[in-house]
This record gives C-alpha cells, structure tokens and sequence, in this order.
C-alpha cells in the first residue's frame, strides 16, 4: 500500500471515529418535546396529527410518481398517453386537501384558543430581556434579579487552541446554565409579563409551548401551569446582537411549599443585601480585595462587550485599556457611567451591589496596565449615585 | 416554422440597420442591450454570487462544526448569517431567474428582444455596484449588516453597528434593478408576443415569470419604503420604529412582511414555470391541466398579500389575527397542491427519460413537497410556537429555496444549455453533480429537522452539546453540497467550450418557439416574428 | 423594402403602447412605495380598532358618565420599567387596583431624577391583553405631556382613568405597563 493511500485511510477512520465517538448520541433527540405542561402535550398532539398527514400524502403522491417511474419509462417501451385536462379531477384534488385542512385546523383552533387565555392567573413574573440577559421581578413581592449565563467563558472560548478545541471539558448543561434560574410553582397558573429593554428578544422554554417575543417598550403575555416540579431549560429566540446565543432561559418549578420557603428566603435574602449595602458603606477594602472581587464581576457582566483583556470590540464596544474614561476621566464620572449607562451600555445600579461596583470600577482603573492607582469605595459609590 | 424561413429571416436582420452590430471585447458587455447577452451576464453573476454566499456559509457551517467558538467571533458569525442570506436572496436566485427571463422569454413569445433594451443593460450593471457596497462593509471599521437578513428594528437601527447606511443604499439599488427588470419583462410579454399568442396559448414559463413580474412591482417598492424608514430611523432621528418616540418596533416586522411574504413567491413561482416546461418534455406529454396551473400561480400570487403575519405569530398578537392568519396560510396549500398532483399527472402514463433537466426536475418536485409539507406544519400557529425561530424553520426555508429554486435553476440551465452555447453538455459529468448534490443536500438540511424540534434556535454562534452529532453531519453535508457546485462550474465550461454539436431541438419531447431557432441561438432571432396558431 | 416599412410601423404601433404600459407600471411603483408609507397611519388606525400591540388612547378622553356596573370588578395592574440610559427611579405608587367598569380611579406614580444633568422623560404606555387597551380609558395622564426633572427632582404623576362598561366580559385582568424614555436628545433636535 502507498503512502497516499494510507494517508486517505488514515483520514477516512480519523473522521468516521470522531463522527460517533460522541457520547450524547443516546441523548440525541428526534422529536418536538412532550412537555409538561397541557398546552404543551397539546401542541404536542397536533405536531404528531399534521407529521402523519403529511406522510400519508407524501407517500400518496410519490408513490405514484415513483410507479410512473418505474413502469412508465421510455426504456420500457411506455408510449406516453394523450390526456392532459381533467375537470373532475382537478376538482376531486382541490375538494380533498381542503377537507384535511379543515380537520387540521379545528383542533388548532382549540389549541390556540386556551394558549391565549391568559386570565386567572395565580403568580405575576414580569420578565424583561437585554443584551444579554433575562430581569425576572415576582409582581407584589420585593423580589427581582437578573439572571446570567453561568457557563465560564474557559468553555467556549476556544479560538487560541486547536481546531479539535482545547477549551477547558464542557460542563453537562454547557450554554444552558445561569446563575439565579427562575422560580414557579407547579400547578399554579403563572403569567408573564414579558418586554425588552432594548432589542426584541424572545423569551422559549420549549417544555412549556411558550415562546413570547419581548418587544422594547410594550407588554406581551404568556402563561403556563406546570404539572412537574423540575429543572427545565430554554433559549433566547430571536437575533439580539452579538452574544444571542449565550443568553439562556432556566426555569425551576418547585411544589407549591418548596415555592413559598424559597419566596421566604428571597425576602430575607433581600433585606440581609440590604443591611450589606450599609455595611459596606463604612467598610474598606484593601486594593487585592477590590481587584479581586473587580475581576470576578468584570468578567461575569462587562467581559462579554468590553472583551477580558479590555480591548473591546471596535467601534460598538469601545475599548477600556487606556481609554479616556478609565484612565484621563474622573473616578465619579466613570462610576455614574457604570450605575447609569449611556447609549448601548446597559445601567448597572440595579444589577450590582455597592461593593461590586466599587470593585469593578477599580478593577478597570487599575487592570491592563492602566495603572491609576485609583480604589473606589462603596460609599464612593453611594455618593455618585446620589448627586 | 422551419429552420430554413427563420435562416432567412436573419439574414434579413443583418442587413437592418437598426440593429446594433455586436461589439467585440468588454465593450460588447458593457454596452449590450441583446436580450441574449443580458441574459447570460445576470446567469454569470448569480452564479459567482452563488459560489461568495456558499463560501460564507462554509465558514458558518466550519464554525458549527462542533460546540465551541473555534474560528470566528459570534458578531462576526452574525454579520456572516446576514449577509449569506442577502447574497442568497438578492444576488443568487433573483437574478438567476431573470437570467432566464432575458434569455428565454423573447425566444419563447417570438420576440426579437425585450421590449426596452438599454433599461435592460442598466438593470444589469447597476447590480454589481450594489453587491460591491455590501461586500466592501466587510472591510470597514464598522463590520458588515449583522442584524439578519430580515433586519428587525431597533436591532438594526439604534443598535446596529454602522453598517445599517451601506444596507439601506445596496438594497435600494437592488430594489431598482429588479424593478427594471419586472417592469421589461411585463411590457415585453403584453407587447412583443408574436401574431396569434394569446395569453392562454403562453407557456407555462412565461405565465410564472408575467406572475412574478407583477409581485416585483408591487412589493419592491415597499422593501425601498422600509429601508427607508430603516435610515431616516438610524441617521435622522425619525420614531417610525421606535417606541420612546411613539413608534412601534412591531410595525417593522408588519410592513416588512408584507414585502418579505411575496418575495418568498418571487423566489418560487418561476421555478414552477421552469419545471412544468421540463417535466412535460422528458414524459413526452403535454403538461396537465395548464389552465388549472395558470389560475393556480395567480392564485398563489394573491394569496401572498394576505399571510404576512405567519412570520409574527410570537410577536404578541391578538386571537382573531392569529386565527385569521393560520387559516389564509393554511390555505396556500390548496393551489400548491393542484401543482404537485398537475405535475404527477404529467408523468403519469408518459414516457419518460430520465436525462439531467429531468433528474433536477424530479428532484425538485419531492424535495420541494418536503419543504411544502414542513411549511403546512409551521402554518398550524400554536405549533409554530414550538417552531419559530429555531432550525426547523431554517430546514424548511432551504428545502424550498435551494432544492426548491436552486434545483430548478439547474435544471432550467440544463436544459437550455445546448441552445445557449450550441453544444451539448457532458453527460455523465453532469450526473456526478446531480447525484453529489442530491445526497449532500439532504444530508445538509434534513438533520436541521431534527434540531429544530430539539430546541436549537436559529443564529447562534454556539450550541448546546446535545446539538453536537447533528451539526457534525449537517457541516459534513454543507461541505459536500459545497463542492459539488465545483462540478457545475466544469460542466458549464467544458460544454462553452466544445463538445458534441448540438441540434436545433436536442430533447425529442420538447416543445416550444426556442426550438425552432439553430443551436446556439444567433444573435438576433424572430426579427420577423413567427406565426402561431 | 416592402417588409421594412410594415416592421417600422409595428414599431412604432409597439412604442406607442411600451409607453402606455411603462407610465402605468411606473405608477404602481410609486404608489407602492406610498402604500409603504402609508401603512404606518394605517397600522395606528388597525390597531386602534383591533388593540393590536396594546396602544391606548394618547389624547385625554373625557369622562362618560354612563352608569358603573358593580356586578362586575376588573383587577388592574401597573408595572413599569425604565429604558437603557435614564437613571431615573420610577414606579408604581400601588401595583394593583380593582375597579368598576365605568367607575373612575386615580392612582399614582413616583419618579425621581437620580442624574447630574436635566433629563426630558416619556413614559410610554402598553396595555396587556392587546384586546383590553381600547377599553381602558385615560382622563389624564403624565403619559401625555413630556417630563422635566431637574437633578435630584422628585414628582408624582398621576393617572386618572375608568375601564369602559363595554369591556369584554372574558377580560377579568388587565395590566398597563409604562417604559420611561429619555428624549432629552430627540426633544432638541
């Protein structure tokens, strides 16, 4: 055997060995998802009753096309009949299919209608997407976060290696993970009140048939009624800028207890952040404990546009290392930037706590070689906000 | 009409000075206004339009190879998705069909050329220029459109990346271009047909393209009208789409819908004209049920004026619109129906050959009712709401786009290739770009199926890994489907070139005026025009 | 020579009718490219009958005094959300009311400027379902009318409506939601 042949052999077992060395096959899935949720098993029904309609048709008509094929072929010694017009029958072809679509669409109809009765409903969440993120807020509880890919960017991140990628292993739940999911109980109506902060977003969880887009500036509403407690995971539908596929949806339906312990937590999670903002307010913290709580939240809300090595991405995201803000500008000012947003950056006084604001902006001040020297403290952070 | 009259008639032509002499050299193409030159430089350049869009999709199709960012940034794998699909749209199957157009339907109607030459030279050249404005944003500081090719607002408005300006003037000139070309083709068809072509005596071929041209007219402008906006919104402080100034970023997606949904159409119904000219040819016998099939292209045509809105089903509207929607949609079915079966019925009992026009034809026939069928499926609105957005609907709009549309280009070019350039192609050669095609496409996008109702939305840089064994066979599949157009390009050179004389009518079964002319069609043909009855 | 002059005058015959059949392509052209523009005045009027997109009443409504039915209580509820770049703290002084169709309510709402700077805020407001945002009927509103905050300011707005009597029975939840925008810019220009 030559060299060039072994080297095609090579090759071909090389790529049929990556082909199905992969694990997930065994998860790999064929089907649109039961769900768990009646709408969904509904949706659900009526995907598998037009799949099989389509079958039979298909197999209708290409069989006849593949027996005409086959039997009426000129190397058969087929002469081709003369008949080309057939009122009858172009009736019988128009009759039938609007027959099947009438049987299609009587189910639908139903579907559709119980989809958008959105009435009644036990639990108010307002959702709200940005680039690129989710903001959940539990109407008529102080309760609101926003929730984040948790995926570390080691994961993906895989353009300095090799084309095989030599990106850190991927986690089970890889790009479908956050760090606060949303919390529903089972078997409650729960509503969604869904909108965007800046461009349409989508919000789908395909276990519960809901994807609902998030319009800038008005409301759409979804419902769902869950009859299993669970993990369930979702994605942003719609394009919306640079990071759309890294903006997943997380939904953990609790037993109507468990729900009302978490809610519990919430509430007293909520007023412990707050007796730590106050805290915060008369602490100090050394440069490395900035620098290191800067990195952590840099890295979590600000890497995505401005790039971990503070190069951004020009022109849409301007660079931090040795920018005018970071380094030339005042510290109050590069903090109101922070809190407050300006243009495409998204404000951050509701999203991060005193002390990581404090730290981020020191982070910033100080990394990449845009050497400063400048610590921000909470309290100074406390001042920006309020002048 | 026999050969011998129209050699005659040419001569006659010849000696007219009227007619242009043909110019030698780039000059010959830089100022054509022959129907038959125009219609061979807007075949040439969708091509190479085809092969740049293709190359783009290698590259996303390489990035999706497998989980993980490996070659390129997610904005830059926006900017790549947007442009394949208005390289794919705009600059590969438009202009291919009026490639056709130019080509073939003076020869069909017994014209000696279109109804206005020099708007048709224009049409032509000022398309270069607008695909070079596109193509050169990928070189600027801001990046190419990466909002999509649908370009929602406000994505690609207040937070598009500075590109939105180079869109907006390309697809104007787009949007002219086509315009010209509709409003020739229109004036050609209802003045140029010879003596005793009534409407219902027409070809199919020229009926769809007559359909076409008039849905080009009418929803062109409104395109030029939303792009507008689009700019007046970004540069001029305009609030047509944005909220904060009394707009409504939804109003967007309605008035570009209402442009998007025909133009799905103008894509589709002149490949329904070229298939049932081949189909009949190679079963040798006539097409069935052509008035049927008339009224069913029409029917289709008006059809799209009232389903925009299936493409906004999660965008929050109201029950009686989404029902009002689902059921027009639904019944889009009906006429696209009566086409299959006409077409069956065609085959049906013929005697049939199965040569490489045939092949393509077929093809597009089952592999386009694939791709009707998934549509019927995404029209059924509460289950779109499981479909939107995700890979199911990219698997569809391929099937009916590229083994729709593409594949009876293809099948167009074969056919007419013997007469274009006078020689007939290499057979088996051609084969091999069939049948690669054929297997990689459905390797391509069947799996995308499959992914959609796994829950892998559209547009995405990156993906979940219970994704990963399907994308590897659709990448797998892409670069295959990729290099096979490599043999098109073979064939079609090799068969310029040389190769075995081809006769006036090459395909015993077919039928129609462009048969009676030598092959290759002279430069100016039916100045007298033919009689038919 | 014969032939030629029978071409000329088909010719002629044909440019004739080419030019007919251009002008009135030509027409269609433009009127299209209208028609585009006219769908935005279009889209407001759709969506004023049908509620598509939930757009209310942006001109004050005066009060109809036809009578409250009490039969009947619709909960309505207020949530807000303030658009990138505008630190300003607004919300609800009460998230939720139930009220009477015909009845009139007041409620209000809080803002505050938290910036350095004079800001021009425009709440904008959606009613969710769609349906409902034709029924909801607003006598004032901050909605209306541009807001000015000084730096540091603090103001309540109030909003003064009644949901009409003629509100779809099946409709027992109604939200209204308002984005606030800085239009600082927009306002100089």
């Amino acid at each position: 055997m030559n060299r060039g042949n072994q080297c095609w052999l090579m090759g071909a077992w090389l790529l049929l060995t990556s082909l199905f060395s992969s694990s997930a096959w065994a998860e790999t899935q064929l089907n649109l998802t039961k769900g768990v949720t009646a709408v969904s098993r509904e949706v659900y029904d009526l995907h598998m009753l037009v799949l099989y309609i389509c079958t039979a048709i298909g197999i209708v008509v290409f069989g006849a096309m593949f027996w005409s094929m086959i039997f009426h072929r000129k190397s058969k010694g087929a002469k081709a009949a003369d008949f080309h017009e057939s009122t009858k029958v172009e009736i019988l072809w128009t009759a039938i299919p609007i027959v099947i679509l009438i049987a299609m669409a009587v189910p639908a109809t139903s579907t559709l209608i119980s989809m958008e009765d959105n009435d009644n409903s036990e639990v108010t969440i307002q959702i709200t997407g940005s680039q690129w993120k989710w903001h959940y807020k539990y109407f008529d509880q102080d309760i609101e976060y926003y929730s984040v890919l948790s995926t570390p960017r080691e994961q993906y991140e895989n353009q300095n290696g090799s084309f095989a990628g030599n990106g850190a292993e991927k986690s089970e739940d890889y790009l479908l993970e956050v760090d606060r999911p949303l919390v529903i109980p089972a078997n409650k109506k729960v509503r969604f009140l869904i909108t965007s902060d800046d461009v349409i977003h989508s919000w789908w969880v395909p276990a519960f048939a809901v994807k609902q887009d998030a319009n800038p500036g008005f409301i759409n509403e979804a419902w769902t009624n869950v009859d299993l407690p669970g993990i369930y995971r979702g994605q942003c539908a719609e394009l919306c800028g640079k990071d759309h596929g890294f903006m997943p949806i997380v939904v953990e339906v609790k037993s109507a207890a468990d729900y009302d312990t978490w809610i519990n937590e919430q509430n007293a999670l909520t007023a412990q952040a707050a007796d730590a903002e106050l805290a915060s307010l008369s602490a100090s913290m050394s440069k490395d404990e900035l620098m290191q709580l800067g990195e952590s939240t840099y890295m979590a809300h600000c890497a995505a546009c401005h790039q971990p090595t503070g190069l951004g991405l020009p022109p849409t995201f301007p660079a931090l290392k040795g920018s005018a803000v970071a380094v030339q500008g005042s510290v109050a000012d590069h903090i109101s930037l922070v809190l407050n947003g300006k243009g495409m950056m998204p404000p951050f006084g509701k999203q991060l706590s005193l002390k990581e604001i404090a730290a981020v902006v020191t982070y910033e001040r100080n990394a990449w070689g845009n050497d400063t020297g400048d610590l921000v403290q909470s309290s100074d952070v406390k001042a920006a906000g309020e002048e | 009409m026999t050969t011998e009259t129209i050699n005659e008639s040419l001569d006659d032509t010849h000696n007219d000075d009227h007619h242009d002499h043909k110019m030698t050299g780039i000059k010959r193409w830089l100022y054509t206004t022959n129907h038959k030159d125009i219609g061979t430089l807007y075949l040439w350049f969708s091509f190479i339009m085809l092969l740049t869009g293709g190359a783009l999709a290698m590259v996303i199709r390489a990035e999706l190879f497998q989980p993980g960012l490996q070659i390129v940034e997610p904005d830059f794998f926006n900017q790549l998705t947007t442009v394949h699909g208005l390289i794919m749209v705009f600059g590969a199957i438009m202009p291919a069909f009026t490639g056709f157009a130019n080509w073939m339907i003076p020869m069909m109607i017994g014209a000696p050329d279109m109804a206005l030459p020099r708007m048709n030279n224009w049409s032509f050249w000022i398309l270069p220029f607008a695909f070079a404005i596109l193509l050169s944003s990928f070189f600027m500081e801001s990046g190419a459109p990466n909002f999509g090719w649908t370009f929602y607002a406000p994505l690609s408005t207040t937070y598009s990346n500075g590109s939105t300006a180079f869109f907006v003037f390309a697809v104007h000139i787009m949007g002219v271009s086509s315009i010209m070309g509709a409003i020739n083709i229109v004036v050609t068809i209802m003045n140029l047909r010879a003596p005793g072509m009534t409407y219902m005596k027409m070809p199919l071929f020229v009926w769809t393209f007559f359909i076409t041209a008039y849905l080009l007219i009418a929803v062109m402008p409104v395109l030029a009208g939303v792009v507008t906006m689009l700019l007046t919104d970004t540069y001029f402080g305009t609030s047509f789409f944005d909220a904060a100034g009394g707009g409504d970023p939804v109003m967007f997606q309605h008035i570009f819908w209402f442009f998007g949904h025909p133009e799905v159409y103008i894509m589709i119904l002149p490949a329904f004209g070229i298939v049932s000219t081949i189909i009949p040819a190679f079963a040798r016998k006539k097409l069935f049920g052509y008035s049927s099939m008339v009224y069913a292209t029409a029917s289709i045509a008006l059809l799209s004026f009232i389903v925009w809105a299936h493409h906004m089903f999660t965008t929050g509207m109201p029950l009686f619109g989404e029902l009002f929607f689902m059921y027009c949609t639904m019944l889009i079915a009906v006429p696209t129906g009566v086409k299959v079966f006409n077409w069956v019925a065609t085959m049906w009992r013929g005697s049939m050959t199965f040569e490489v026009p045939m092949l393509f034809s077929i093809a597009f026939v089952i592999l386009f009712t694939i791709g009707g069928f998934s549509g019927l499926m995404l029209a059924m609105t509460p289950v779109d709401f499981q479909y939107h957005d995700t890979y199911f609907v990219v698997a569809h709009f391929h099937y009916v786009l590229v083994t729709g549309s593409l594949f009876s280009i293809y099948a167009g070019a074969y056919y007419w290739l013997p007469k274009w350039t006078g020689n007939m192609f290499n057979e088996s050669l051609a084969k091999w770009h069939f049948w690669c095609s054929l297997i990689s496409v459905n390797l391509l996008f069947f799996p995308m199926h499959f992914l959609g109702l796994a829950g892998m939305p559209r547009r995405i840089p990156d993906y979940a890994l219970q994704f990963a064994d399907f994308n590897k066979w659709v990448s797998i599949g892409g670069f295959a489907f990729g290099l096979s157009q490599l043999i098109f390009l073979a064939v079609v050179i090799k068969c310029i070139k040389g190769g075995e004389k081809a006769p006036a009518k090459p395909w015993d079964g077919a039928e129609g005026l462009e048969w009676t002319v030598p092959s290759p069609a002279p430069y100016h043909t039916f100045s007298t025009p033919p009689k038919v009855d | 020579m014969d032939k030629g002059t029978v071409q000329q005058t088909d010719q002629q015959i044909n440019k004739a009718s080419n030019s007919k059949v251009i002008k009135k392509l030509v027409l269609v052209v433009f009127a299209m490219f209208g028609f585009g523009f006219a769908l935005v005045p279009l889209y407001d009027v759709f969506c004023d009958i049908t509620g598509l997109n939930g757009k209310t009443n942006d001109v004050a409504v005066t009060y109809a005094d036809n009578g409250i039915d009490s039969s009947r209580t619709v909960k309505v509820q207020f949530i807000t959300r303030t658009a990138q770049g505008i630190p300003w703290k607004f919300e609800p002084v009460i998230n939720e009311i139930s009220v009477h169709p015909g009845e009139m309510k007041f409620v209000n709402f809080y803002a505050k400027n938290n910036a350095q700077r004079e800001i021009i805020g425009q709440a904008v407001p959606s009613v969710s379902p769609g349906l409902a945002a034709g029924y909801f009927q607003k006598i004032e509103c901050f909605c209306f009318t541009q807001q000015p905050l000084m730096p540091g300011e603090e103001v309540e707005m109030g909003l003064q409506f009644y949901v009409d009597l003629e509100l779809p029975s099946e409709i027992t939840t109604l939200t209204l939601s308002y984005t606030l925008y800085d239009i600082t810019d927009k306002n100089d220009a």
